[in-house]
C-alpha cells in the first residue's frame, strides 16, 4: 500500500531529509519520501504492517521535530 | 503568516526590546559595577525568552541520541558563550538564528504559496443535474454519465463532452495558451479550463480522479520527489558536513589552547581556553546545512512551476537537471514534425481509372487502423464512395509494410515498395513528394497513391530556437522514404534522418544514438506518445504531446507538452538552464561562505554574532535567488 499524508509544521529542509532517510530504514518500509515543498510525506509498506510501520514513522518524525504533526 | 510564525516574530520583538538597551548598556559601562552574578541573570531573561524551545528541543533529540541535530549545536554554542561571560554573544546568536528560522520559514512558505495559486486550477464544486434542479456537488462524487452545467466564469470541473451551447474556452492553465478555444456541441472539454462567456451543459466522461486537472495536480505534487543528481549530492554533503564541523569544532577547543601556549609563554591558559573555546563555539553556528539544503530544490521546485507555467509539464527535478544538458533531440516525424493528418495527393492509375483504383484500395485498406489507410478510406468516402464490407475476405496485415487482402475475389496487394518486392510484382517507382502506396490487383501492378502529410507551420522555427538554445544535433525519425523524408529534413533544417524505419526499429535507432553520446550530454526523443511510448522510455528524456488528455503519452513521458507546441522544447531547455544557473550559485555562494566564516572564525577575526548573520543571511539569500526560477 501506498499513501500520501500531509504534514503540519514541517519547519526545515535538512530536518525532512533526516526524516526521509531515517523512515526508509524501519524494517518493512518498502518506500517512503518527505517532501518538504509539499509538505507531504509518501509511505508505502506491505498491507498487513502498515499501521504498525506508519505509527513507527509518525513517532520518528515526532523525533526528529518535534512540532511537526503528521495529518491522518 | 501562521499561528507559529506569529508566535516567534512577538518572541523576536520581546526579546529586542529587552536586549539593545542592555547591549548599550553594557558597551558604555552602566553594567560594570553590578556583580557578575547578576549580569548574567539579567541575560538569561531575553536569553529564555527567545531560546527556550531550542534547548527544549535540544534536550529531547539528546534523550533520543541524536546528537548532530541544529538545535543541540545551538544550545552548545551559547552555553559555550555563557561559560566564557561573553553574555551579549550569547543572546545575540540565539535571537539571530530565531530571525533567520522565522524569515526562512515565510520565505518558503511564501514562495510555496506562489507555485501553488498558480496551479490553482484544481475545482472546488460541479453544478449537477439532478431530478430536482440543479445541485453543487464534490466533483469527486460525479459519476460518469452525469449532466453538469458550467456557467460563465467556472471553472471546468470535469473532463466530458460538450451537449449544449456554445463558448469560448481558457485552456491557459493547461496549456499556456492565451488565445480562448471555441467549442461547440459535440466538441470534449478538459477539466482545470476555465469556461469564457457561454453557459454549457457538458456530459462527464471521467471521473474525478482520471480527469486530466488531477492527472496534472499529482504529478506536478510527485515531481519534487523525484529528486536531481545534484540534490541527493547536496543531501550527502549535508549529512557529513555537521559532524565534521562539529568534530573540528572540538579539536579546536581541545587543541587550540596548547597551540596558543606553546607557541607564546606569556599567554594565560585560562585566557587562552576561554579564547578558543569561543571560536569553537563560533564553529558550531555555521554548522546547520540548511542553507543549502533548501535552496536546491526550491530552485527547482520554481524551475517546474515555471515551465507548468507555460504549459510544459516537467515530471521531476531529476528531468529538468537532465534537459539542461541535451545537445542531441531527436524527432519522430508522424505527428511531432508534421501534423499527422494524411492526405491521398495523387492516384496515378495504371490501365484503369483512378476512381477504380482508389475504390480497390479503400476496400482493402478498411480494416486497417493505421493514419495512411484511413487516409486513403477518407478521400474515397470524400468522392463519395461507401466501403461495402461483404466485398472483402481474408485481410491480412504486415505492420510496417502493406495489406493483403482479397476484394470482389480478386487478391489485391497495398503497401510500400517492399511490400510488393517481396510478392515479386514489378512495380513503377514514383518519385513524388510524400508516401506512396502501391496497388496490385491479380498478381499485376495497378498503379500508385501518393500521400502526404503537411509539415507544422511552426517545426522550422522550433529547429530554429533550438539550434539557438544549443542543440548541436537535430535528427529525424521515419517510416518514410529516403527521398520524402530528405525533402521534409532539407525544409526543416534538420542535420541527419533515418528512413525505412519500422516501428520497432525506432528503439533501435535511439540506443545507437544514444550509444555516440558524449559524456555528460545528454538525448532527447520527442514524439507524439502513439506507439512510441518505448521509444520515450529509452532516450535520456523522453518528450511526448500531451495532445490535451490523451493518457497513453502523459503516462510514458518525462516531459509533456500540453499544446503540442514543438517551439516550446527550446523554451523549456533555456528555462532549466536558468533553473540550474540558479542553484548553482546558491551552492557555491553558500559553500564559500561558510568557508569563509568558518576559516575567519578559526583565525579569531571574526565574532560569534557575525558568524550567525552570514549564516543566516546566505539561507535568505539563496531562498530569495531560488524564488528566481519561478520567473520565466
Amino acid at each position: 500500500m501506498k499513501k500520501k499524508f500531509n504534514l503540519e509544521d514541517l519547519d526545515c529542509a535538512n530536518c525532512a531529509a533526516k526524516m526521509e532517510t531515517g523512515i526508509k530504514e524501519i524494517p518493512g518500509v518498502i518506500n517512503a519520501s518527505v517532501n518538504f515543498l509539499a509538505q507531504k510525506m509518501m509511505l508505502e509498506a506491505p498491507d498487513d504492517q502498515f499501521d504498525a510501520i506508519l505509527d513507527k514513522a509518525v513517532k520518528y518524525i515526532a523525533e526528529v521535530e518535534p512540532d511537526c504533526r503528521v495529518i491522518i | 503568516m501562521t499561528r507559529k510564525q506569529r508566535t516567534a516574530l512577538i518572541r523576536i520583538i520581546i526579546t529586542a526590546v529587552i536586549f539593545f538597551p542592555l547591549l548599550i548598556a553594557e558597551h558604555t559601562g552602566g553594567l560594570d559595577n553590578i556583580p557578575s552574578v547578576l549580569r548574567l541573570v539579567i541575560f538569561l531573561v531575553p536569553y529564555v525568552i527567545i531560546g527556550y524551545d531550542v534547548i527544549r528541543k535540544a534536550c529531547i533529540n539528546i534523550s533520543k541520541g541524536h546528537v548532530f541535530d541544529e538545535n543541540f549545536l545551538m544550545m552548545i554554542a551559547t552555553f559555550g558563550a555563557l561559560a566564557v561571560q561573553e553574555y551579549p554573544e550569547a543572546v545575540a546568536v540565539m535571537l539571530f538564528y530565531q530571525v533567520g528560522e522565522l524569515f526562512q520559514s515565510y520565505a518558503v512558505g511564501k514562495s510555496r504559496q506562489s507555485i501553488s495559486r498558480m496551479m490553482d486550477m484544481a475545482p472546488e464544486y460541479a453544478n449537477l443535474e439532478t431530478d430536482d434542479g440543479i445541485t453543487r456537488a464534490d466533483p469527486d462524487d460525479v459519476p460518469v454519465g452525469s449532466i453538469i452545467v458550467v456557467k460563465p466564469g467556472e471553472k471546468i470541473p470535469l473532463d466530458g463532452i460538450v451537449i449544449e451551447g456554445t463558448s469560448m474556452l481558457d485552456t491557459s492553465a493547461l496549456t499556456g495558451e492565451s488565445v480562448p478555444r471555441r467549442i461547440h456541441e459535440n466538441d470534449s472539454i478538459y477539466s482545470g479550463c476555465v469556461n469564457g462567456n457561454g453557459t454549457i451543459r457538458v456530459k462527464t466522461t471521467r471521473e474525478y480522479d482520471d480527469s486530466t486537472v488531477a492527472k496534472i495536480l499529482e504529478l506536478v505534487e510527485n515531481a519534487s520527489d523525484k529528486k536531481a543528481n545534484i540534490e541527493n549530492f547536496i543531501t550527502r554533503f549535508a549529512r557529513y558536513y555537521t559532524p565534521v564541523v562539529t568534530l573540528s569544532a572540538l579539536a579546536l577547543a581541545i587543541i587550540g589552547p596548547f597551540v596558543s601556549v606553546a607557541s607564546n609563554t606569556s599567554v594565560n591558559i585560562g585566557s587562552a581556553v576561554s579564547t578558543w573555546l569561543l571560536r569553537a563555539c563560533t564553529f558550531l553556528v555555521v554548522s546547520c546545512p540548511c542553507a543549502l539544503v533548501i535552496s536546491v530544490p526550491l530552485g527547482f521546485f520554481g524551475g517546474i512551476g515555471a515551465a507548468s507555467k507555460h504549459g510544459i509539464l516537467v515530471k521531476g527535478s531529476n528531468y529538468l537537471e537532465l534537459i539542461s544538458r541535451v545537445d542531441t533531440v531527436v524527432f519522430d516525424k508522424t505527428g511531432t514534425l508534421t501534423k499527422g493528418e494524411f492526405r491521398v495527393n495523387k492516384v496515378i492509375a495504371r490501365n484503369m481509372k483512378a476512381d477504380d483504383l482508389l475504390e480497390t484500395a479503400a476496400h482493402g485498406e478498411s480494416y486497417s487502423t493505421h493514419p495512411i489507410a484511413m487516409s486513403i478510406l477518407e478521400a474515397y468516402e470524400e468522392r463519395g464512395g461507401k466501403v461495402d464490407p461483404s466485398r472483402i475476405v481474408d485481410a491480412h496485415e504486415d505492420a510496417g509494410h502493406g495489406i493483403d487482402v482479397c476484394v470482389d475475389g480478386k487478391k489485391v496487394i497495398i503497401g510500400n515498395g517492399r511490400h510488393l518486392e517481396k510478392h515479386g510484382i514489378p512495380y513503377d517507382p514514383c518519385d513524388e513528394n510524400g508516401t506512396v502506396v502501391y496497388v496490385a490487383i491479380g498478381d499485376a501492378y495497378a498503379g500508385a497513391i501518393v500521400i502526404s502529410d503537411t509539415v507544422k507551420d511552426t517545426a522550422a522555427d522550433a529547429v530554429r530556437d533550438m539550434k539557438k538554445a544549443g542543440v548541436t544535433r537535430c535528427v529525424m525519425l521515419t517510416g518514410d522514404r529516403a527521398a520524402a523524408a530528405g525533402y521534409a529534413a532539407a525544409e526543416l533544417g534538420i542535420d541527419e534522418y533515418y528512413s525505412d524505419l519500422l516501428p520497432g526499429d525506432k528503439v533501435a535507432k535511439v540506443e545507437e544514438l544514444l550509444k555516440v553520446q558524449n559524456n555528460g550530454s545528454y538525448l532527447a526523443f520527442v514524439g507524439d506518445g502513439i506507439n512510441d511510448a518505448p521509444v520515450l522510455a529509452r532516450a535520456d528524456v523522453g518528450i511526448a504531446m500531451g495532445s490535451m488528455g490523451s493518457d497513453a503519452s502523459i503516462e510514458a513521458a518525462d516531459i509533456v507538452l500540453m499544446d503540442d507546441d514543438i517551439r516550446k522544447i527550446a523554451s523549456v531547455i533555456k528555462l532549466s538552464r536558468r533553473t540550474m544557473r540558479i542553484i548553482r550559485q546558491n551552492i557555491v555562494f553558500a559553500l564559500f561562505v561558510k568557508l569563509l566564516v568558518l576559516i575567519l572564525s578559526a583565525a579569531g577575526i571574526t565574532s560569534m554574532w557575525a558568524a550567525v548573520f552570514a549564516d543566516v543571511g546566505v539561507a535568505v539569500l539563496a531562498i530569495l535567488n531560488s524564488m528566481r526560477a519561478l520567473r520565466y
